[in-house]
């Protein structure tokens, strides 16, 4: 048996509707026979009868719905068809739900779930990547699984969380990743993984281009450098301490991420390892993120708006030349 | 509506002396619209108020400690130093706590009531308030079509004071009559003259039996003078003479007074009674919250979340 990414994620709304009833789920399209622009919740209408609801096209209404209950004791899961169109849901995602608790001592446990990342052909309004966004403000836990029992553990334990998650799926990895079967629990949220070890560089990353950075260790394995990845799994909270870990033992480290350049992710761990284990350093840390630029259509400027295995094999060897 | 319009006069004095940080924003000839809001709601309803619903917040049962603890900034009131003035709220007992941008607080009530039926409880309504302003938000329209969508017992209950800040009707809109949109969303709607009482009482009286009983949702559209400044760093000195020779613009607690006169239900002794014992509460609200510590920076347990573990830590 194998299960994929996305199928992890059906299994995990699955078992949090039958384990947990406060739980429903609310979004376009993910009900009836349908079951979501990318079938996320297949099948889970008709298994739970009342509490897969189509909503219609207005993002804010839905998580502005979704506080509402989570505030009367619910615990919603929206899907947003696109992380792209929960810009539509910023001001209830970011000046209500993340505002909530520290206001009121209410918590908000909503958990928004973006389909997140690039594809092929899928152009600037259905590939972003929102979690630097997300994590600047706030009130809110930002979740980035990588891999499929991530994609699994986390989502359960993103419901049972009595804030609001960010929940970020990435849409590359729903039918590319595969696992044997789904573990029974994970790595706690806020932990990172060592994805692989190594002693001569680091590169930290999360969600989708882990599978970049791996791809690239192994290749670097065959020119003589051992590389170690570490899986953020989580960009907020940021597990700094297994970052500053494995730089102290390699000495050098590589940032990657899918999202814009101009502040985000990869900036916040340079800025923290910078200014916690600058000692640590042997080489000035380096990122490498998406292009200062929309996101382009065709396949052929795609691959190259995005990091990929090439460009970061390129960065990393240079910072092992340091 | 006389404690309402007693406590405002009394914060704005505090404003001018500089004893309130921050805005004071009041709903001065809103109070017979807001009373009759939170006169309707029992135990297990949801309010969601805004800016100028003190009248309905206090009818709906909100201490006068709350409103003097979050004014003057005592640690002791619901929002601790957190947030200020009208922003307050008790999310666990069923009143929310408004947000700054207009519209949003209508879809958070939806959700609420969907929770409620969830649960499988009975016999409950939620009103949210909203201006004309914050008519014109996609945040409103947004929450009003899902109200329909999933068929609520919600009564929104829209007060056309004439002015969004400075902007006046003619800026905001280009319908006709903004109760006219209750058909497009697929609500039930009603106007009324904002400045008389009884007809607040029997327009919005009407509005929550007919939600609790299970008519689609009802949007009751007021229509009133806002006889103040947007808050009270602002003058109104853009509010015309021709305005405010409208109807409309009717002192609605004037004129509450004087129909009660007139109608015998009280004597003029009496009356000031009710103003005595509005301004006796009212300055041992404020006595007790001048009185309590303020929030100290140095002792704030700063974190916004309520999950410790997950805090992410980082200066």
């Amino acid at each position: 048996m194998s299960i994929t990414y996305l199928e992890a994620i059906r299994e995990a709304q699955a078992k949090v509707l039958h384990d947990d009833e406060r739980v429903f789920i609310y979004g376009q399209d993910v009900g009836g026979a349908f079951g979501g622009a990318f079938k996320a919740t297949k099948g889970l209408a008709k298994e739970f009868p009342g509490r897969v609801l189509n909503a219609p096209i207005s993002e804010d209404a839905i998580v502005g719905t979704a506080i509402g209950a989570a505030m009367q004791g619910m615990r919603p899961i929206v899907e947003m068809q696109f992380a792209d169109f929960s810009s539509i849901a910023l001001n209830q995602i970011l000046n209500n739900a993340g505002t909530h608790y520290w206001r009121t001592n209410v918590p908000v446990p909503i958990t928004v779930r973006l389909p997140s990342g690039g594809t092929k052909g899928s152009g600037p309004f259905h590939s972003q990547s929102m979690e630097s966004i997300y994590a600047h403000y706030p009130g809110l836990i930002v979740m980035t699984p990588a891999t499929v029992e991530d994609a699994y553990t986390m989502l359960i334990e993103a419901v049972a969380i009595d804030d609001p998650v960010i929940y970020c799926e990435h849409k590359y990895l729903y039918y590319h990743l595969k696992a044997d079967k789904l573990p029974a629990e994970g790595l706690p949220t806020g932990k990172a993984r060592i994805a692989r070890e190594g002693r001569d560089l680091t590169i930290v990353t999360y969600s989708a281009m882990l599978h970049e950075a791996l791809a690239v260790a192994e290749q670097l394995a065959g020119e003589g450098f051992e590389i170690e990845v570490v899986d953020l799994r989580s960009v907020k909270p940021l597990d700094t301490d297994s970052v500053l870990a494995s730089v102290a033992r390699t000495g050098r480290m590589l940032c990657v991420g899918e999202s814009f350049p101009w502040g985000g992710a990869t900036a916040e761990i340079i800025a923290r390892v910078t200014a916690e284990g600058f000692h640590l350093l042997d080489a000035a840390p380096q990122r490498l993120n998406a292009k200062d630029t929309p996101i382009p259509y065709h396949p052929n400027l795609w691959s190259a708006h995005r990091p990929n295995a090439k460009e970061i094999a390129r960065k990393a060897r240079a910072l092992l030349r340091e | 509506m006389l404690l309402t319009r007693t406590l405002e006069e009394k914060l704005v004095s505090l404003y001018r002396g500089g004893l309130i940080t921050g805005g004071v924003y009041i709903g001065k000839g809103q109070e017979a619209v807001s009373a009759a809001c939170g006169l309707f709601l029992q135990k297990g309803d949801i309010f969601a108020p805004l800016i100028r619903d003190q009248a309905g917040r206090s009818a709906f049962g909100e201490p006068l400690l709350d409103v003097t603890r979050t004014y003057l900034g005592s640690r002791k009131g619901p929002m601790r130093g957190r947030d200020g003035n009208i922003h307050r709220g008790r999310p666990g007992d069923d009143q929310l706590a408004m947000v700054s941008h207009l519209g949003a607080m209508v879809s958070v009530t939806v959700g609420a009531l969907m929770a409620k039926r969830f649960k499988g409880e009975k016999n409950f309504v939620g009103l949210a308030c909203i201006g004309e302003g914050g008519m014109q938000t996609g945040s409103f329209h947004e929450g009003m079509n899902i109200a329909a969508v999933e068929q609520v017992p919600l009564v929104v209950v829209a007060t056309n004071n004439h002015y969004a800040y400075s902007t006046p009707n003619e800026r905001e809109f280009a319908c006709h009559d903004l109760v006219d949109r209750a058909i497009g969303y697929g609500f039930e709607g009603y106007s009324l003259d904002g400045t008389d009482l009884s007809v607040c009482l029997d327009v919005i009286g009407g509005a929550v039996k007919r939600a609790r009983a299970g008519r689609p949702p009802q949007l009751v559209l007021a229509s009133v003078l806002r006889l103040s400044g947007h808050g009270e760093h602002d003058d109104a000195s853009y509010v015309t003479d021709e305005i405010k020779a409208e109807p409309f613009a009717r002192d609605c607690l004037k004129v509450a007074e004087q129909t009660i006169v007139d109608m015998n239900l009280l004597d003029a002794e009496t009356l000031v009674q009710w103003h005595r014992d509005a301004a006796a509460q009212i300055d041992e609200a404020i006595a007790t919250a001048q009185k309590e510590a303020p929030p100290e920076s140095d002792k704030e347990d700063w974190c916004a979340i309520s999950t410790r573990e997950l805090v992410d830590h980082v200066e």
